[in-house]
């Protein structure tokens, strides 16, 4: 009998057991970390407190942006109990084979945790679903925030928000599936302010995801940061006159104050309801609007580019007279028109000769083939000439973008030499060849944002401020000049020049129409040729001549001249702000009731 | 002789007696943190399982007294007596008892249970101490063996009836008795490896596995198998490298007996479980649970997952006592039974869990000093039965929790909440503490 023997296998085999044991709990507890992270993830939930978005009010503080309550609608599909569908449905305005997709998702994700059933549920529908929650047990809602926009108005200035989508998600930490995001306008440039900042609770949750309180009694929670309100240049009254006017009309309207570069007003027309692209029609409205043939979503203001016409002579006057071309007292015969070898560029028939004055008022075309023709040849060649004028062009703001404070700005158009040389071969093309350009037509794309900015630049007499609709974030007032100050090579007095037959164009010229009181009001009208119809009506103004506060391009497509259309509706633009009414009944009515959008 | 027979606690092991009590009172704190309700903080409060176990505690230390207080000579003398009540119990069990969770292993009274097959344990212990008391010299021999293998196996057979796996595992705990007292090594080896055999095919029985991809389906018999010609070939190898050759082919052939009769026996186990003649579907039911094959609401493994989430994340200290996350809001399933132990580890982290570890296994340790010194066999067997089955106990409870073994629902030695278990522990320890007490006065 080996007795002791067998007795110290038996407490071998005991002492290896502990061992074993205490190795792995060494293992578990101390050397692996997953089991640690696992008992974070399962026993802890962040529950994020979404800050409200931030208003946006227009420059009188109105609201030009607001939020309203809604709520969202969850369920826990283990607590939900029989109930009486048809009534559910009903009052949440859904369809009973909705309800039930809808239930079968929540389950499939979870039976414990909430799913969202029915999201932005508008306040006054509420109501009803709050007095008889008691009846659906397992639904709960959560009181969430959505966009509103009490007057519809500027819906291509503040854009609108949407659900992130997934590559948002995965690029930037910040937004999670579900959460809102601006796309376009404001709603996109100042998103960073608006959205605020959100707040992190972080709970802890039993086996069943029921919330037992909060982990570390809170401490590590962050409260939500709501996000700033933004005070926009845009002055509502002038907008929703302009939405007015421009209503049955293809165009658009921009007004800029001149010493600050701030958008007044900015409307395009085919336009939308921005009330349309918020709540659970959303996406259903957004894809209609995107299939309408009237193409509602195009921003005109920033995308559409045109030839700026006649207008364009204004600055042809302003470089010819830098140049040293022409002076006040230069003149140009016109008999019907520029003749060059065998082509002839017409005009209407006016007396002659010209000189600056009496060719803006009467918006002579010969007058500015010379003065263009002028100033290349002044240079040795053609491509030196047209840099020279080209350098000059841009400085107003043309042929690029001007870095507004909104989404899909377009560049516009002024060709660059190597354009020509593409087209022409190089050194081959002489001013004659691209003529057009002294009266604003030929290759020339600007955007009704660029041309009220260029109007802008000759009321400021020589230089712009970026335009902007943002003036004001939070508290701070931002200042203009650091959206960026530009300033011509042109001097002041040539302006004056320019200036004083802009004026001429209303007292006696093509702008008659326009003039409603003693207010100087200095413009030009415009026709851009159109290969695929009637030409755009276009017509720039400011006023008044001294201190100038509002300037305004207007365009109305494919109505003809500039003094029809363009010209009356500018006028009645200048007269809404600076008098804040209107009293012409006559040609208000004959505005407002056009119907211009079969032309 | 009078004062002694007068003052019993002159005599006690008070080593044991102090651990016993350490330890039930670390296992109702714990009981308290897993069930700790901040509506009813005492730790009294009889509504709650900490408030019940106190009651328990107290019941069980007035037994243990009385236990004290009765002659050691009775344990001897009614050794059998006993094992034949506590059998008889199991047989009323199976008749009258009721059913929980596909078990029938509880006496019902009132809302009190009472699962008679934690006290076999007693009769077992101490039917087999008297039986063995007169055979040591001659252990090798078939008919101490059989009728060894008839005291064991008889109420384990009952238990496998109710069924309650794990209780009849703790028997295992018998076979290193019988090794301590002489039966051959070969024996125990071979009982053990039967055993582990069976376990091993019932866990596997429905479990399915992918090679690779779907196209190759494996099912945990096959793996087992598998797994059985392997070590039967390596085997073989190590037969022909280091047996002696005289005895080489005789050794040869009754490896290949073994294998043949263990993949016989795996593919009879698997005949018999799917068969719907043999095995009627709440059999079926009842294994199914018993060997874990329904138990999983959330997939394999959401048990054990859950009770090493709880021990892992209690790190090198833990988390503090009562600040348990998971031990608190209910994410281990079972906590102050099967998975006490995972309110130590997550609670009191490493340091607590290495301390219990180390306080089961020194109680156990000491309880073998303790019978290796009495100069009765009797009593000797008994304290090695005693030790054997905490042992059991510990080893299978902590190995479950902490994922060496599969989950096989035993309660952790004076720690898990319940009256049964309780009582039973503190019976066996109390009689071998008296047994212990009495060595001197009763041989001399």
């Amino acid at each position: 009998m080996k007795a002791n023997e067998r007795t110290y296998v038996i407490v071998a085999l005991f002492l290896f057991v502990a061992l074993i044991f205490i190795g792995r709990l060494f293992f578990v507890q101390i050397v692996e970390d997953s089991w640690k992270l696992r008992s974070i993830k399962i026993t802890e939930r962040t529950v994020t407190q979404y800050p409200s978005r931030g208003l946006i009010f227009d420059r009188y503080n109105n609201v030009l942006v607001g939020n309203t309550a809604v709520y969202d609608l969850m369920v826990v599909p283990k607590k939900v109990e029989p109930f009486d569908t048809t009534y559910f449905c009903k009052i949440l305005d859904l369809t009973k084979e909705d309800l039930i997709k809808k239930l079968k998702k929540a389950r499939k994700y979870s039976r414990f945790k909430p799913s969202l059933l029915v999201a932005q549920i508008p306040a006054y529908n509420y109501a009803d679903i709050a007095e008889n929650m008691d009846k659906f047990p397992g639904f709960y809602s959560v009181p969430n925030t959505m966009r509103i926009y009490p007057d519809s108005a500027a819906p291509h200035v503040v854009g609108f928000v949407s659900e992130v989508n997934s590559k948002t998600v995965k690029n930037d930490h910040y937004y999670k599936s579900g959460d809102y995001i601006g796309v376009s306008g404001v709603e996109k440039k100042y998103e960073k302010v608006l959205r605020g900042k959100k707040g992190v609770s972080y709970m802890l949750v039993d086996v069943h995801n029921n919330v037992k309180g909060k982990y570390m009694e809170g401490r590590l929670d962050t409260a939500s940061v709501s996000g700033d309100n933004l005070v926009s240049s845009i002055d509502l009254e002038l907008q929703k006159w302009g939405e007015q006017l421009m209503k049955n009309k293809r165009g658009s309207i921009v007004a800029i104050e001149p010493s600050t570069g701030e958008i007044l007003a900015l409307v395009n027309n085919p336009s939308y309801n921005p009330n349309l692209l918020i709540g659970r029609q959303r996406s259903k409205n957004y894809s209609r609007l995107l299939v309408d043939t009237l193409k509602p979503l195009f921003n005109r203001a920033l995308q559409a580019q045109y030839p700026p016409g006649s207008t364009f002579k204004l600055l042809n006057g302003l470089i010819g007279l830098q140049e040293g071309v022409i002076t006040p007292y230069t003149y140009h015969s016109c008999y019907g028109g520029y003749s060059f070898g065998r082509r002839k560029l017409g005009c209407h028939s006016h007396r002659s000769p010209v000189n600056l004055l009496f060719s803006i008022t009467t918006s002579c075309n010969a007058y500015y083939c010379n003065v263009f023709k002028d100033i290349i040849d002044k240079y040795p060649n053609a491509e030196a000439g047209y840099k020279a004028w080209r350098k000059h062009v841009v400085q107003f703001g043309l042929g690029d973008r001007l870095h507004v404070d909104l989404t899909g700005e377009a560049k516009g158009l002024v060709p660059k030499t190597t354009y020509y040389d593409r087209y022409y071969n190089k050194g081959s093309w002489k001013p004659h060849t691209i003529i057009s350009l002294a009266i604003g037509q030929g290759e020339l794309g600007v955007t009704p944002l660029q041309m009220a900015n260029y109007t802008a630049t000759i009321a400021n007499r020589g230089h712009y401020i970026t335009p902007h609709v943002i003036k004001q974030i939070g508290d701070s007032i931002i200042d203009p000049n650091a959206f960026g100050r530009h300033q011509t090579d042109i001097d002041r007095a040539n302006f004056d020049l320019v200036v004083d037959a802009m004026e001429n164009v209303i007292l006696n010229g093509t702008g008659r129409g326009v003039k409603y009181d003693d207010t100087a009001i200095c413009g030009k009208t415009g026709t851009a040729q159109n290969p695929h119809g009637k030409d755009h009506s276009i017509f720039i103004a400011f006023a008044p001549k001294d201190n100038p506060k509002i300037a305004i391009a207007v365009y109305v497509e494919n109505v003809g001249y500039g003094s029809t259309w363009a010209a009356p509706i500018t006028s009645l633009m200048i007269e809404k702000y600076l008098t804040r009414s209107t009293d012409r009944p006559r040609i208000e009515k004959k505005m407002l009731e056009a119907n211009l959008l079969n032309n | 002789m009078d004062r002694r027979s007068t003052n019993i606690f002159r005599t006690v092991d008070w080593t044991l007696l102090g651990m016993y009590l350490l330890l039930v009172f670390m296992g109702w704190l714990n009981i308290y943190a897993a069930n700790y309700d901040t509506e009813h903080p005492s730790i009294f409060y009889a509504g709650k399982e900490y408030g019940k176990q106190f009651i328990w505690i107290c019941i069980a230390l007035v037994l243990g007294l009385v236990i004290l207080a009765i002659d050691s000579q009775f344990f001897k003398d009614f050794a059998f007596i006993i094992y034949i009540i506590f059998t008889l119990l199991l047989v009323a069990v199976l008749i009258f008892g009721k059913e929980v969770n596909g078990a029938k292993s509880w006496f019902g009274v009132g809302s009190f249970g009472i699962q008679p097959s934690e006290f076999s344990k007693i009769g077992v212990a101490l039917a087999l101490s008297s039986y063995l008391k007169d055979f040591k010299p001659k252990f090798g021999k078939l008919k101490p063996i059989l009728y060894s293998v008839g005291i064991l196996g008889v109420p384990a057979i009952l238990i496998l009836l109710q069924p309650d796996a794990g209780t009849l595992l703790v028997y295992l705990a018998f076979v290193l008795v019988m090794y301590r007292e002489g039966v051959t090594g070969n024996i125990v080896l071979f009982g053990i490896s039967f055993l582990v055999l069976i376990i091993a095919t019932m866990s596997l029985i429905v479990y399915e596995t992918t090679l690779f991809d779907d196209s190759i389906k494996l099912n945990g018999l096959t793996i087992l198998t598998f797994v059985i010609f392997v070590i039967a070939a390596l085997s073989f190898f190590i037969i022909k490298n280091y047996v002696l050759p005289r005895a080489r082919k005789k050794t040869q052939q009754k490896l290949i007996l073994v294998t043949i009769v263990s993949v016989m026996c795996i593919w009879f186990i698997s005949f018999v479980y799917h068969s719907d003649k043999i095995l009627k579907p709440h059999h079926k039911s009842r294994i199914d649970i018993l060997f874990g094959h329904k138990e999983d609401p959330s997939g394999a493994g959401y048990n054990v997952n859950q009770a090493l989430t709880a021990i892992g994340s209690g790190g090198f200290s833990g988390k503090g006592y009562l600040d348990g996350v998971l031990t608190k809001f209910k994410y281990v399933p079972m906590q102050s039974t099967d998975f006490i132990f995972c309110t130590v580890g997550e609670e009191w982290g490493f340091i607590g869990s290495s301390i219990v570890i180390l306080l089961l296994m020194g109680l156990i340790l000491r309880l073998i000093y303790v019978a290796e010194r009495q100069r009765s066999a009797f009593n000797r067997i008994f304290g090695y039965a005693v030790a054997c089955i905490l042992f059991m106990h510990v080893t299978i409870n902590v190995g479950m929790a902490i994922g060496l073994v599969p989950v096989i629902g035993i309660p952790l030695p004076f720690f898990s909440y319940g009256g049964s278990s309780l009582f039973a522990f503190t019976f066996l320890l109390f009689i071998f503490i008296k047994l212990d007490s009495d060595r001197l006065t009763k041989l001399s």
